[in-house]
């Protein structure tokens, strides 16, 4: 039975979550040189082009389509055959299917879109297009499939994911580790300065992904009523908290900075996103507060090594999501969300237990699917441009291009 | 008579006083660069996300002005008493000598033109 | 004295800052500018199609020696700016008459 209601929250959420991939685009491209802003745009606005005909034509049928040994979807659902007005039961019993899919469309979109921070002003377009074509359709369906899919194992195992800790962060936060390894550093990387070429772009960008984050969390719930609310507010906390501890830290080593208050509302609403719809509004503040402290010393320790991960998608993402995959076995309450479980701080130790199995293995076949694609698509189609053409900047070099 | 060419690189957050400073001995004209540079102060460092990185050039401002020669020294005297805080990273002035000036409206050559 | 002012390509700022500061030359003035010389303008794309830019963004390098540095300064920028391919710049020299450091008021080549 379609509620309007629901209905209207979702295809809203769905508007909102859409825009964070070019919000995603502009808090990317704040923080590359100059000379790579539009190519840094292009790698997220391309992917909402490119991954919504992919989900259409197969990728929804392959995450969501009838199950395959709880690993794959069908391909039931092929070129949205099937998927019409009337709603799925399984999936959402009041609102059109349609409504389903597209609103999961805008996840599979941005997912892509985050690991592209790994591999900024270095990537060559056509390689990228290939990477994230093949990545979308043997990565991320499969793991929308065991986590979200009805059928697939991880659901089946009762660990929980409201909204994308692991399908979303977990997997770009992985992603974009293996494939940084696999193109390397930027020319020069450590001996020259790499300015932020618009912080005020990083910072809009930042608080139009925060925004969007409520259609996310909120519009996991699939309908309008107070699991919505309760999922929103702890959305905004999480963030409101991650951003204070981050600017606290920054300001205990220096200087309170606005770089750092962003990045760090964006680690804290990462964290929160499995758990938004089964935790109180003070843990969510808890999830928040540790997620800033791990994602910032990781982000420190990332730089100390040495690896060109270029935008931090793995301290940010990764280490959020797999904190607040793990975080929702420690703060889950069944009080808040009946369709979820109590975990480890409400007496439910065995939650925890499902939540690990659950982020260990997503990170695990992330990282090693990842960095096997990456291989093959960098062996035929090249990820990396020529020296000169990093040099010159890839808003030249790749698109004829150039900015302000 | 000749004239010179004074070129300053000074603080940006200095403009004003070095305007009213050069005003004040009768110099309006001038030219304002927005430029980077660095001497002995050499780089600042600046927050990224999480820690510090190093910014090699600081932005500056090129001032350029000509006048004659008989003015050039209370010109730097003006100008360089009102760039100074005692710190590194004051700036420097550079003084070229002018072959030729011409006033693009009129054509004037010379002396007229400064 | 002598001023030295290079026209580069901006991608080529650090190779020469670096290779400048090696040789003790650690003072120098940056602009963005554009400009042309044979190499003209260069073709970009417009939404469909393309148009031509017929100045380039480059970059404006200044710096004052004292006389006996200049061949080796002018050396240092040539080397680490070129790319053999048209585009790489042109470096001009200037006589400079005085040089005053404003923070002590020190005058000539102690200034420099």
């Amino acid at each position: 039975m379609i509620n309007s209601g629901d209905t209207a929250w979702v295809l809203i959420s769905t508007a909102l979550v859409i825009l964070m991939t070019p919000a995603l685009g502009f808090f990317y491209a704040g923080l590359v040189r100059k000379k790579n802003v539009l190519s840094t745009i292009m790698l997220s606005v391309a992917l909402l082009a490119l991954i919504s005909l992919q989900w259409a034509f197969f990728g929804y049928s392959l995450a969501f389509g009838a199950d395959r040994g709880g690993l794959i979807g069908g391909l039931n659902w092929l070129g949205l055959n099937g998927v019409g007005q009337a709603p799925n039961a399984a999936y959402a019993p009041t609102i059109p299917h349609l409504a389903f899919m597209v609103f999961q469309l805008a996840f599979a979109v941005i997912t892509p879109a985050l690991i592209t921070g790994a591999f900024v002003e270095r990537i060559n377009f056509s390689g990228f297009l290939v990477f994230t074509f093949l990545w979308a359709t043997f990565i991320y369906d499969p793991l929308a499939h065991w986590v979200w899919g009805v059928g697939g194992w991880l659901r089946t195992l009762g660990a929980l994911d409201f909204a994308g800790g692991a399908v979303v962060h977990i997997s770009a936060g992985l992603a974009a580790l293996a494939v940084a390894l696999v193109i390397g550093k930027r020319k020069d990387y450590g001996k020259i300065p790499m300015e932020p070429s618009n912080i005020p772009f990083t910072v809009l960008g930042a608080f139009l992904l925060w925004f969007g984050w409520f259609g996310f969390n909120g519009g996991s719930a699939l309908s309008s009523g107070g699991l919505a609310a309760s999922a929103l507010v702890a959305t905004n906390l999480a963030g409101a908290a991650a951003a204070i501890t981050w600017m606290v830290i920054s300001w205990i080593h220096k200087r309170p900075n606005l770089l750092g208050l962003a990045t760090g509302g964006i680690a804290g609403l990462a964290a929160v996103t499995p758990a938004s719809g089964f935790i109180s509004p003070l843990s969510a503040m808890a999830i928040g507060m540790v997620a800033a402290i791990f994602c910032y010393y990781m982000i420190i320790f990332r730089v100390r090594v040495g690896l060109d991960e270029s935008l931090d998608v793995f301290a940010c993402h990764g280490i959020g999501g797999l904190w607040g995959v793990l975080a929702v076995g420690l703060f889950a309450e069944k009080a808040v969300n009946a369709a979820g479980a109590d975990g480890l701080f409400f007496g439910n130790p065995g939650q925890l237990g499902a939540q690990l199995i659950m982020a260990a293995s997503v990170a695990l076949f992330s990282f090693i699917a990842t960095y096997i694609l990456a291989k093959v698509v960098d062996a035929i189609f090249v990820l990396r441009v020529k020296k000169n053409e990093e040099e010159i900047g890839l808003d030249i070099s790749q698109h004829g291009e150039t900015v302000y | 008579m000749g004239f010179k060419k004074i070129e300053a690189i000074i603080r940006t957050e200095k403009l004003d006083e070095v305007r009213m400073a050069v005003e004040g001995v009768g110099i309006v004209g001038m030219t304002v660069t927005e430029v980077k540079g660095r001497g002995s102060q050499k780089g600042i460092l600046l927050e990224w996300r999480a820690g510090e990185y190093r910014v090699e050039f600081l932005p500056k401002l090129k001032l350029e002005l000509v006048v004659h020669d008989v003015d050039l020294e209370k010109a730097v005297e003006a100008l360089s008493a009102a760039a100074r805080t005692g710190k590194v990273g004051d700036g420097k002035i550079f003084i070229y000598s002018m072959e030729d000036i011409v006033r693009v409206r009129t054509g004037e050559r010379g002396r007229p033109a400064v | 004295m002598k001023k030295i002012e290079a026209i580069i390509r901006i991608e080529k700022l650090d190779e020469v800052r670096v290779a400048l500061e090696k040789e003790g030359f650690v003072g120098m003035t940056v602009t963005e500018i554009k400009g042309r010389g044979s190499q003209k303008g260069v073709m970009l794309e417009w939404r469909a199609g393309e148009y031509r830019v017929e100045f380039l963004p480059k970059l404006k390098i200044e710096l004052v020696v004292n006389g006996d540095r200049t061949e080796a300064a002018i050396r240092i920028i040539a080397e680490a700016a070129r790319t053999g391919a048209i585009g790489d710049g042109k470096i001009f020299i200037y006589p400079v008459e005085d040089v005053v450091r404003i923070r002590t008021g020190e005058r000539g080549i102690e200034a420099v």
